[in-house]
């Protein structure tokens, strides 16, 4: 078993975080990889992207918004219990270089993603600029942590109650105007992605995304997270989850998220009636 | 001539093993063969004519003492049987199952010259079946401690052959499996109904009652290296880590909803247990018209698996004719039984969807048969002007996998053929690497359980050699 050694809920209960005992992944994760975790002996494979690991405390942190049976089910785990099984760390690492002002993006709970791999490219030596948003202030997370390893940092609401009132590409497409920036990376809902690298494929910035799509196996044995990518079926375990942001099909990544949204919600209205 | 031996002692006919009627099995997960009854077994033993230079033996990968074991069935020493088997396969349950005897042990029979062959399969299985529900659960001996550390990347048929073999020879030896459950395509491909996941378990149990360790979630090549096991103290590594690299059949439209790779498609079913969703939390598309491509083994199961999750019709679509069907005999069989149709001489150029991405049917082309091709087999070509649309909400590719380079990529020093699989010695099965072997679908592309047994026995005997003599 792999124990919660502590939990915390963030925007009003709908994102949970959990500190878990992994030593083993603790000691090889490289910011960019993922995990997969099951709950118990008839849950769901469900793969989540690490937001903190603690090499010598011997933990993963994982940050994760409750969406349906599985994320809910997670949910109701307390410290002490614990995840039946944890894999990992897989997919490929980010690509971390000294180039320059870089500016990371983040979106929901994406920001967990992105808090890593922002750390990293500060570390390095970049000059790091990031953007948050959120559909409203109660919705943001991870505010502080960004700040602390951020040169510039903003914030934008879809409703104004925090930050710029706006999306974060009005605030990305200022940056790009006034700025000379080498790279963008952009996490969070496939939407936003999709505008984030449309915006900066006009400006000719490259933009590293991170994908999300449904898997089983995480070891590039089932194919079930294809994606195309530049015309070409990649699969997010093994080439992924990072890919290049202009060469994505975005809408295609959508539609097959949609796979099992009947199942999704047979699965979520039983574990409701079970669980009051 | 009344006198003749042959007269005096009437024929036994090949006894059949009771099975699920097919109308009834169709609809559940339930095992299709029930198994002999210690009647049925004996009568069936009774018909083997002990050869002195037995085909059987030479047919079977692992060199089984057939005439051996099958006498001491005649005998009613069934606890003998078992051990004899023993010797020479250490997962007799599984073997009896899922091994083509029609092409190894059994097509040699020399019973089968003239009629059926003796029925050495289902006495191997009804050995092993009945070990487990009266046997005395008394393991085989053990050579005492070498403090030697063998590491086996991958539990399925190959690796545990391995681990089994090198544990009664006194090594240490540790698993690693990179799911949650061992067995590997015992377990996530082969279904329920052709090989119970129950006997599967007690046949890993067996294993680590001898000692053998098993450690799940552990992916080679990601979580660790095959260099961080050596520097972790092990003496050697060998690796099974199977095929496992999906191949689709890159046409138009095959990222719609609704295809899926039969890796996929029988992990959900097999190792997630997905067919008995909403009660386990994975789900598994209910196709009501199902096309399954392909037409070997992973074909038949899928195509049975669809029509035990409650579809109308289940079409196999294979693009050469019923006489190239890599599948075997009995799961063709078997799967005509239970209602599934066979469109054979098609291939589909194209996948239909609707506007949600979700799949409606594909467009198909007949194929006529031209000249052999490469392997043997009749090149398939199109007919021109033969398309025509078959309707079709689930499909299930099922054409055969690459190789896996998620291990092979981290450990350069291994060295791979041009299609990514292990080079290997083929008498020790030791690859490139000093220290390292590797055996089964990795090495020879996807083939049958039996054969990846086979490697794993070749591979432990010369892992045995060298931590007693050196490479």
């Amino acid at each position: 078993m792999f124990k919660i050694v502590r939990r915390e809920e963030m925007a009003g209960g709908t994102v949970i975080l959990n500190e878990i005992e992994a030593p083993k992944i603790a000691g090889r994760e490289k910011p960019g990889q993922f995990v997969l975790l099951k709950a118990n002996e008839d849950g769901e494979r469900v793969p989540l992207t690490m937001a903190e690991t603690d090499p010598e405390k011997g933990t993963i942190t994982i940050i994760y918004m409750v969406v349906g049976r599985t994320t809910a089910l997670f949910k109701s785990l307390q410290v002490g219990d614990g995840f039946q099984d944890v894999i990992g760390p897989l997919g490929k690492a980010t690509h971390i270089e000294k180039i320059g002002k870089v500016v990371c993006v983040g979106g929901g709970t994406g920001t967990a993603v992105l808090h890593p791999i922002t750390r990293a490219m500060k570390e390095i030596g970049n000059h790091v600029i990031t953007i948050l948003g959120a559909r409203n202030k109660d919705l943001l997370i991870l505010e502080d942590l960004m700040r602390k390893v951020s040169d510039d940092f903003y914030i934008t609401t879809d409703d104004g109650s925090y930050g710029r009132h706006g999306l974060v590409t009005d605030q990305l497409k200022d940056i790009l105007d006034r700025e000379d920036i080498k790279q963008v990376v952009a996490i969070g809902p496939v939407p936003m992605m999709k505008f984030v690298s449309l915006l900066t494929k006009k400006y000719n910035v490259p933009t590293l995304v991170s994908l999300n799509p449904i898997m089983v196996d995480g070891t590039g044995m089932c194919g079930c997270c294809r994606v195309t990518v530049g015309d070409k079926t990649r699969f997010a375990c093994v080439d992924g989850p990072e890919f290049d942001g202009h060469q994505v099909d975005y809408d295609e990544l959508m539609m097959r998220l949609q796979s099992y949204r009947e199942e999704e919600k047979v699965s979520y209205d039983k574990h409701c009636r079970m669980n009051g | 001539m009344t006198t003749t031996k042959k007269n005096r002692k009437k024929p036994v006919p090949r006894q059949p093993m009771p099975e699920q009627k097919p109308e009834i099995r169709r609809r559940n997960f339930k095992e299709v063969p029930e198994g002999y009854t210690v009647e049925l077994a004996q009568a069936e033993a009774s018909r083997c004519l002990q050869c002195r230079k037995p085909g059987c033996v030479a047919g079977c990968p692992v060199g089984i003492d057939i005439p051996g074991f099958i006498n001491l069935v005649t005998e009613g020493d069934f606890t003998g049987a078992i051990r004899n088997l023993w010797g020479k396969n250490a997962f007799p349950a599984v073997c009896g199952r899922v091994c083509p005897q029609e092409i190894q042990c059994e097509g040699k029979c020399i019973v089968g010259k003239k009629g059926d062959p003796v029925a050495i399969g289902n006495l191997e299985r009804f050995c092993a079946d009945y070990e487990r529900e009266f046997g005395s659960g008394e393991l085989p001996p053990t050579s005492s401690t070498t403090g030697k550390k063998v590491a086996v990347v991958g539990s399925g048929p190959s690796g545990l052959t391995v681990a089994g073999d090198l544990i009664v020879k006194g090594h240490d030896v540790t698993v690693f499996e990179a799911f949650h459950k061992p067995g590997g395509v015992l377990v996530y491909g082969i279904p329920e109904f052709r090989l119970p996941k129950s006997i599967v378990a007690q046949e890993v149990h067996f294993l680590e009652r001898l000692g053998v360790k098993v450690e799940c979630n552990a992916v080679v090549g990601r979580s660790v290296s095959v260099d961080d096991l050596f520097e972790e103290g092990y003496d050697a590594v060998y690796i099974g880590v199977g095929a496992g690299l999906p191949r689709f059949m890159n046409l138009p439209g095959e990222n719609q909803i609704g295809i899926l790779s039969a890796n996929e498609y029988l992990t959900r079913a097999n190792l997630m247990k997905a067919y008995k969703f909403p009660a386990v939390d994975t789900p598994i598309p209910i196709g009501k018209n199902v096309v399954v491509l392909g037409a070997g083994n992973v074909a038949m199961d899928s195509a049975r698996t669809a029509m035990r999750l409650g579809a109308d019709r289940v079409r196999i679509v294979y693009r050469r004719s019923r006489e190239e069907m890599p599948a075997r005999t009995a799961e063709i069989h078997h799967a005509a039984e239970e209602g599934i149709e066979f469109e054979l001489l098609t291939n589909p150029v194209k996948y239909i969807g609707n506007d949600k991405g979700r799949l409606t049917g594909m467009v198909c082309l007949r194929m006529e048969l031209g000249e052999p091709d490469d392997s043997g087999r009749r090149r398939p070509i199109p007919i021109e002007g033969s398309e025509f649309e078959i309707e079709a909400d689930l499909c299930i590719v099922a054409v055969g996998s690459g190789a896996n380079p998620l291990l092979t990529e981290s450990t350069a020093d291994i060295k791979l053929n041009r299609w990514g699989y292990i080079i290997t010695d083929p008498k020790t099965g030791k690859t490139s690497k000093k220290g390292v072997w590797a055996g089964g679908d990795i090495v020879t592309g996807a083939a049958t359980v039996i054969l990846a047994m086979g490697a794993g026995r070749m591979a432990a005997n010369s892992i045995h050699d060298y931590l007693t003599w050196g490479w």
